[in-house]
């Protein structure tokens, strides 16, 4: 009888994968922190913390932030309307429209943004088709614009399908009541539909955000490596290889987590009336 | 209103889809220009075939998606077991570190493995980066997957089942392997899959913990798009790409059918439709 053993025993399989969570998740993490506070020799300093802070990485922590910002709302205009628009759909094309956005997630993101820069490149597809029609070729790379379409073209399904999820389930009597009771589509789409859909938006902020403003492949790839963000300073410094780099690295690694967990918990005081999305 | 919406639709995905649809065309492309398709070859797929280093980052990409999903299942089901059977208090944190590594952005999943084994290393004099620092990499962040994906299995299970199991006198490993398993394996077997294909997948966190001549396909693409770029690399992605496609397509196939087969209310529909079939046969003879 199961019910009659200590919840210990009951639990035993849990053993391995627990220890597993210790030594794998919970100590790196330590080690993260170790690092980000001592020099090269062990000693505890604050010297990388702030270093972090000096005025070249502060500008590119802000870079990162603007960026992946900038990108978390440019998905979400265009992903809301699109969810709705999947809604209206019949159920067969529905299923269809949501495998043929899913199956871009599947792609290596660096094939996705790699065939994204060919499309941009100086030479490429579109400058060709503008030399044509007699325009100046445009500089696409190595800007600012770039690396933000970039961030949209990769992440815009993660935006869509928690959206697109929470709204098939929304009751469609709830938006037939409110439009009897005299509320124009505007108004069902504030009063009623965006409230019920904010765990799907917060979701989707999220799974945006994050992998925004930790990237380092589409940052460099788009702009040869000239626009840098926190992402790309973190890979150089590792990939030194060397203990004070190790440092620095930890440092922004840490950095860069805790300004992923102020914003996660930024977003979520958004959703709370909704009873939220935890972190 | 309804026409727009489906035109936003189409025009979204074209868009999401344009880039890729390029590059493959491109890899046909003979001369290497990259606005002008002028004689189609098949001379990069040739050069892809002829070079053995992306072979063997398939075969280590293989080998690692293979083992780090088999161990991750094992465990993250076992883990499954024994969280669901833990006292409430206990549940949620033990669930809260196992997600860490889905929370993460994979850069600092990345850098906090490299900062672990690098001290592992430095105090065991060991390297700090090897084939074996990959695939713990690997099963860490495909564990949260699998647990995910067989907890709600558990969930649903009828408790009884184990119980009667017990009571007709299974040992508690006979009673998980014949009864438990079989109602818990659709969620055992996603999970693996999902693990599977994110191995597949990985780029930063294989990229900070291998070794240096150590390459999986993903890893091998960023070296090659760090040098100057041959079309080999968009023949290498389309390849992969049109994998993942037929693999995603076989896969939603399976699984539409196996849903069919499995829902009640479908097979509740379907005979509902042949009582219907057979009514309206007898009527006919009346």
């Amino acid at each position: 009888m199961t019910k009659n053993k200590s919840p210990l025993l009951r639990s035993i399989a849990a053993a391995p994968h627990l220890l597993w969570c210790v030594l794998f998740i919970l100590a790196p993490m330590a080690f993260v922190a170790y690092y980000a506070f001592t020099d090269k020799d062990g000693a505890f300093t604050l010297d990388n913390i702030n270093s972090v802070f000096s005025s070249a990485y502060l500008k590119i922590l802000e870079r990162s932030v603007l960026f992946a910002l900038a990108a978390t709302v440019i998905c979400l205009l265009i992903a809301y309307p699109l969810a709705m628009a999947i809604t209206k759909m019949k159920s067969r094309n529905q299923s269809t429209a949501i495998m043929l956005l899913m199956l871009p997630m599947w792609i290596n993101l660096l094939i996705r943004t790699y065939s994204l820069k060919l499309l941009l490149e100086s030479n490429g597809i579109i400058n060709s088709l503008i030399t044509r029609l007699g325009g100046e070729p445009i500089r696409f790379l190595d800007s600012e614009f770039s690396i933000i379409l970039g961030m949209v073209y990769n992440f815009l399904p993660y935006m869509v399908l928690p959206i697109y999820s929470v709204l098939v389930k929304i009751d469609k009597r709830l938006i037939e009541a409110a439009q009897d009771l005299g509320c124009n589509s505007l108004k069902v789409l504030w009063k009623v539909t965006l409230p019920l859909s904010i765990s799907g938006v917060i979701s989707g902020i999220t799974m945006v955000f994050v992998p925004s403003i930790s990237t380092f492949f589409i940052s460099k790839s788009l702009s040869d490596g000239r626009i840098k963000l926190i992402g790309d300073i973190i890979e150089y410094q590792i990939g030194m290889h060397n203990v004070a780099a190790y440092n620095i690295g930890a440092a922004l690694s840490f950095v860069l987590m805790a300004l992923i967990v102020v914003s996660l918990i930024i977003t979520n005081k958004f959703g709370d009336e909704d009873g939220g999305v935890l972190v | 209103m309804k026409t727009l919406s489906r035109v936003y639709t189409c025009l979204i995905i074209l868009l999401l889809y344009a880039p890729i649809l390029v590059m493959i065309a491109l890899s046909f492309n003979g001369t290497g220009s990259i606005s002008q398709m002028d004689n189609i070859s098949l001379k990069w797929y040739k050069e892809l075939f002829s070079n053995s280093k992306v072979g063997e980052a398939l075969r280590n990409t293989l080998i690692l998606a293979v083992t780090s999903s088999l161990i991750a299942t094992v465990l993250g089901t076992a883990a499954a077991v024994g969280i669901s059977r833990m006292h409430k208090a206990w549940r949620s944190p033990v669930l809260t570190v196992t997600n860490i590594p889905m929370m993460n952005p994979d850069i600092v999943t990345a850098v906090s493995m490299l900062m672990f084994f690098v001290f592992v290393s430095s105090v065991l004099g060991t390297a700090s980066r090897s084939f074996y620092t990959v695939l713990i990499a690997h099963v860490t962040f495909n564990l949260p997957y699998v647990v995910l994906s067989v907890m709600p299995k558990i969930r649903q299970m009828d408790k009884n089942l184990p119980e009667a199991a017990r009571d007709l006198g299974c040992t508690p490993l006979q009673s998980f392997f014949l009864v438990e398993l079989p109602a818990i394996l659709p969620g055992v077997l996603s999970g693996m899959l999902m693990a599977f294909t994110l191995s597949l997948d990985d780029f930063i966190i294989t990229q900070f913990t291998k070794g240096e001549g150590f390459y999986t396909l993903p890893t091998y693409i960023y070296a090659m798009t760090k040098k100057r770029v041959t079309p080999d690399v968009y023949a290498l992605s389309s390849l992969i790409f049109v994998v993942i496609l037929i693999l995603m397509l076989a896969s939603n196939i399976i699984q539409a059918r196996m849903e069919a087969k499995n829902d009640p209310l479908a097979q509740k529909k379907k005979s509902r439709q042949n009582r219907k079939k057979v009514m309206q046969k007898e009527e006919g003879r009346a």
